[in-house]
């Protein structure tokens, strides 16, 4: 139920990121999301794309800093409170959101969110308890 | 004013046979007491007669910063521990350290050498001195105190530190004179400036800054901007400490060099043969009359020139010129001296970091700036950006703990740091001082 997401280390240089994408369009690899942040010194670029471990090859011999962490992606209904009823749940078993990050499918009403869980196999044990839908690894990078 | 005119102003060649006495008493002296120097000279078949002329000084062994490590604390001590009355150390961690002792007569001395200093540089008993050099183990502090006291002048030991305060008491005091380093002083006017506190209001006229390398343009452009006059100041603690040789108020053409207690050379630092006067090489002292660490023929590692020519200010001691660098790696932060092997050390203990660094130096509203950038490293890399902060926050810390000195720590992408043959480059220097 884990989906592998490319942590990459970037420095706050001028065309660092245009460096990424442009080996991942060369390589032929789909960003399907992303999500950047930063500090005065440095940024982390986390992916999730369309073929993990070619977009991690292609960016080690490039001479980036690439690691892999499991997120879960939840697929959460596009109505009011959608969202916060997913986070109550959690607070109550005392899961904390490290970070997230949403993107909205073309097709559908319902947005994905990616979460970066502290404890992740209990945070999937949850939402599934709790028929929240989880989208598997396969069907986002081909998606 | 000339505080010791007699010596002071004595005709070359009598001022030489005094250097040759005393050098024939040192070498005995040394060959006697210290153990380290009587292998060398037994290694080389050296006996303390063999020195007949100053020229002879060359027959002499080098001594190195690392031969006063070797032999850490006080192993290079040419008297027993009962007549040292002083210790003084230079920065560094355990290991890193140089130790020096002083007896009553090198305090003595010492104190007097500060006080022609302060003289030259137009001091009188007249004067309200405030010390702004760190009091402690640091010889700046203490140095320029007892030159103070012994010129007469009202010595206001305010050390380090406490900026704010310092401006408060340069204002209330009304010191006439100011010792520190020369980044100090910029930083301590702009502190009184946002105080509302102008320096050239104040009745301070004359600084004399030292322990640390600066340029002719900053001192154009501190008495320009502070209304006082700026003087260079030199002096290294393996020495003695501040008060080696001096700028005259009368000339600001070189700094006057203690010769009757200090035998100076030039020497190419490659090589280690002497360079004729003129010449920039690295400066060699042979300390004359220092009786608690005598040292022969000390690599400072000070990049120079002498100038023999007389002064118009009467000294015929020889001037050396304003330091232009150093011929080892060895930094001085803020006064603070850094070897990038200590930075080093400090990143390769953290776990995470490579032991790819560089040290950046630039110069920023007159204070000195040190980043160090770091290569991340692979294996422990993180995607979670307060991991990394902790990191960077780690390093820092560190350094501030075991050096003193506040650095801002940067990691930076894995091979973005130039490698090269050989030595590695570690350090990028823009603050250069000779512009």
């Amino acid at each position: 139920m884990k989906v592998d997401q490319l942590s990459i280390f970037l420095e706050n240089r001028a065309g660092r990121l245009a460096e990424v994408t442009r080996l991942l369009s060369e390589a032929k690899v789909n960003i399907r999301a992303l999500s950047l942040a930063d500090t005065s010194d440095f940024g982390i670029l986390r992916l999730i794309v369309s073929d993990f471990e070619k977009a991690r090859e292609v960016l080690k011999q490039n001479g980036f800093t690439v690691g892999r962490t499991s997120v879960v992606a939840v697929e959460v209904d596009d109505t009011p409170g959608g969202l916060h009823r997913i986070l109550e749940m959690l607070r109550d078993s005392k899961v904390n959101v490290e970070y997230m990050y949403a993107f909205v499918q073309q097709s559908g009403s319902n947005a994905i969110i990616i979460f970066r869980f502290d404890r992740t196999d209990q945070a999937i044990e949850i939402l599934q308890q709790n028929n929240i839908p989880i989208v598997p690894g396969e069907k986002l990078y081909n998606l | 004013m000339i505080l010791d005119v007699d010596l002071e102003t004595l005709p070359r060649e009598d001022l030489e046979a005094l250097q040759l006495r005393r050098l024939k008493a040192l070498v005995e002296r040394v060959y006697e007491n210290v153990p380290f120097y009587r292998k060398n000279f037994d290694e080389r078949g050296l006996k303390p007669a063999d020195i007949q002329s100053l020229a002879d000084v060359k027959l002499l062994p080098f001594t190195t910063k690392q031969d006063l490590r070797d032999h850490y604390p006080f192993g290079m001590f040419a008297v027993s521990r009962e007549n040292i009355v002083r210790i003084h150390s230079s920065s560094g961690t355990t290991g890193k350290a140089t130790v020096v002792g002083y007896t009553r007569r090198d305090i003595r001395n010492w104190g007097r050498l500060m006080g022609r200093c302060l003289a030259a540089a137009g001091l009188t008993s007249q004067d309200l001195l405030h010390n702004a050099y760190g009091y402690g183990l640091f010889t700046g502090g203490l140095g320029a105190h007892y030159g103070a006291e012994e010129l007469g002048a009202t010595v206001i030991p305010v050390s380090g530190g406490g900026t704010r305060r310092q401006a408060m008491l340069l204002r209330d005091f009304g010191a006439t004179a100011i010792c520190c380093t020369p980044s100090y002083c910029l930083h301590l006017a702009e502190v009184a400036q946002e105080m509302g506190i102008d320096f050239k209001s104040l009745p301070l006229r004359v600084g004399v800054f030292g322990a640390e390398p600066w340029s002719e343009s900053m001192r154009k452009e501190m008495e320009s901007r502070l209304g006082i006059m700026a003087l260079d100041i030199y002096g290294l603690s393996e020495i003695m400490g501040p008060g080696v040789a001096i700028e005259c108020a009368k000339a600001q053409n070189g700094l006057h060099l203690m010769e009757d207690h200090f035998l100076v050379e030039i020497i190419d630092p490659q090589t280690g043969e002497n360079l004729p006067y003129g010449e920039t090489g690295e400066l060699v002292i042979t300390t004359l009359t220092k009786e608690a660490i005598p040292l022969l023929r000390y690599r400072t590692r000070d990049m120079t020139s002498l100038n023999p020519a007389p002064c118009r200010c009467g000294r015929t001691f020889v001037r050396m010129k304003r330091v232009q660098g150093r011929s080892d790696d060895m930094l001085i932060i803020r006064g603070v001296n850094v070897f990038p092997q200590q930075i080093e050390s400090i990143i390769v203990e953290t776990e995470g970091l490579s032991p790819h660094y560089q040290l950046i130096v630039t110069r920023e509203n007159n204070l000195d700036n040190l980043e160090v950038q770091v290569e991340v490293d692979e294996s422990v890399f993180s995607d979670a950006i307060k991991n990394l902060q902790r990191l960077e926050s780690k390093v820092q810390k560190n350094i501030k703990e075991f050096l003193g000195v506040t650095a801002r720590v940067k990691l930076v992408e894995p091979r973005t740091i130039q490698r090269s043959e050989g030595k590695a480059k570690r350090i990028i220097d823009m603050r250069n001082p000779q512009a």
